[in-house]
């Protein structure tokens, strides 16, 4: 690994926030390093997905920074800061109206691509996520669960950013779905090396797909480490966390990298 | 029939009342869809204004059609023309429909659209230009059908402060005890409500997002 490999790209400091009275996230800190996969991992409730809001500001944080290529997220213009990040959320949200090729397509859009560069960047974006190019031209609501999920994936892809969040992206999908997408997943990781924050509940998908995970509990950082550590941890969470999910977990972790 | 030929031989003045209801009607659902939909979108997106808003447009179509024209009457430039008058209390007749549809549109956007349209960097008003008010349209058309028939009823009433449209044939056979006269205004105008009903249904099933 090169040295600039293990820079921070996202760094929380000391984030806090606060709604309606709750207290969501306390003294969170986290640094997710260049082209990793960092797992935020806990139960619902735990802060995960605020954590994630926080990176791209569809939140703001009570106290505390949060920093993406070093400079802090408050500073700069919000649109170019989203832009900057691929958003991939567990509902896919996909524009009901638009085709497959326009949902994809947006953003570079909007950015004034010219519209042959468009069309070929989305050509090029549904063969990376496994997807034959005449769905380009379907509505959402004429494709699968599946296929409905990779197009969200190729539209956070569109505009090449390096950083992706994903908000429990496979959560909603059949088991053998979900582990065919997990396995494209990291097939897709090895070539791309974004630097990838992501969010679930489940241990297993943890287990394989992270770099490195990070476990939350009630809105805090209860520990960070890597999947084999993890399973091997002491802590009493972490060690609540593998009791529950049982055996076999030694071979799901990291099965696909390296 | 005798109605037809009544409205035979009066057909120059059939159509003239006829153009006069539907610029009435015409106006008037015009003005109300440029207040009601920017007033629908504003509270849709800040739900703390719903309410009054909401409340207002309801307490206004409470008023009797034939009171409020009454009211409006010794409004200085409003009733120096009966028509002027007419267009503004059909404008506010037709509001509620179109505010209530607008917002109702609006906040029936699936919230992950919206979210996943926010967070790859949509700014506010492409997120509702693109978005947000394409996939309401067919539930605001609907409320704009629902403004356009009653205008076209309520419109007749306009004819009681000489506001002109098919009314005048309605209250003309009305004082003159004939039935002919008043379904040559009644009869045209229930075409018109139809055509109104048919026509934006049509537009609302053609622009249907899916």
């Amino acid at each position: 690994m090169q040295p600039e490999a293990a820079s921070p790209v996202i760094e929380f400091w000391d984030v806090s926030y606060r709604v309606a009275g709750t207290q969501v996230l306390s003294g969170f800190n986290l640094k997710v390093r260049s082209g990793e996969t960092l797992v935020l991992l806990g139960r619902s409730g735990s802060g995960k997905t605020t954590s994630l809001k926080l990176v791209n500001r569809l939140l703001t944080p009570t106290s505390g920074e949060i920093r993406v290529k070093g400079v802090s997220n408050a500073e700069g213009d919000v649109i170019r800061l989203r832009r900057s990040i691929g958003y991939v959320i567990q509902d896919v949200g996909l524009f009901p109206h638009f085709t497959v090729e326009k949902n994809i397509g947006l953003v570079p859009k909007i950015e004034g691509w010219p519209e042959d560069r468009v069309r070929a960047r989305v050509l090029e974006l549904l063969q990376m996520v496994g997807l034959a190019p005449d769905l380009a031209s379907r509505k959402p609501h004429e494709l699968s669960g599946g296929q409905r999920q990779r197009v969200g994936v190729a539209r956070a892809l569109a505009a090449d950013p390096e950083i992706l969040l994903m908000d429990e992206p496979f959560g909603a999908l059949d088991p053998l779905t979900r582990d065919e997408l997990q396995r494209e997943f990291l097939l897709l990781q090895q070539r791309l090396h974004k630097t990838v924050l992501f969010v679930t509940h489940d241990l297993r998908e943890a287990l394989r797909l992270g770099s490195r995970i990070a476990l939350m509990e009630a809105g805090r950082l209860v520990t960070v480490a890597e999947p084999r550590e993890f399973l091997r941890s002491t802590d009493p969470s972490a060690s609540a966390y593998v009791r529950a999910f049982g055996d076999g977990l030694e071979s799901a972790a990291n099965r696909g990298t390296s | 029939m005798n109605v037809f030929r009544f409205m035979w031989q009066n057909h120059g003045q059939v159509l003239e009342l006829t153009l006069e209801h539907l610029r009435l009607v015409g106006f008037s659902a015009l003005f109300a869809m440029l207040i009601g939909i920017p007033l629908g979108i504003a509270i849709a997106h800040r739900p703390r204004f719903n309410k009054p808003v909401l409340a207002s447009a309801n307490i206004i179509q409470t008023i009797p059609s034939l009171a409020l024209f009454g009211f409006l009457l010794p409004v200085p430039w409003l009733g120096e023309r009966a028509d002027r008058l007419a267009i503004l209390a059909l404008t506010l007749y037709a509001l509620l429909p179109i505010i209530r549809n607008t917002y109702t549109g609006i906040r029936g956007v699936d919230p992950a659209v919206v979210e996943a349209g926010r967070g790859m960097g949509l700014t506010e008003s492409q997120l509702l230009f693109l978005v947000e008010l394409p996939l309401a349209l067919s539930v605001i058309l609907s409320g704009v059908r629902v403004a356009v028939v009653i205008s076209v009823g309520l419109a007749t009433i306009a004819a009681a402060i000489g506001a002109g449209g098919l009314g005048e044939f309605i209250f003309r056979g009305l004082s003159m005890v004939d039935d002919r006269v008043i379904l040559a205004g009644a009869i045209p105008a229930a075409l018109l409500a139809l055509l109104a009903d048919f026509g934006v249904g049509w537009l609302e099933r053609r622009l249907q997002p899916r």
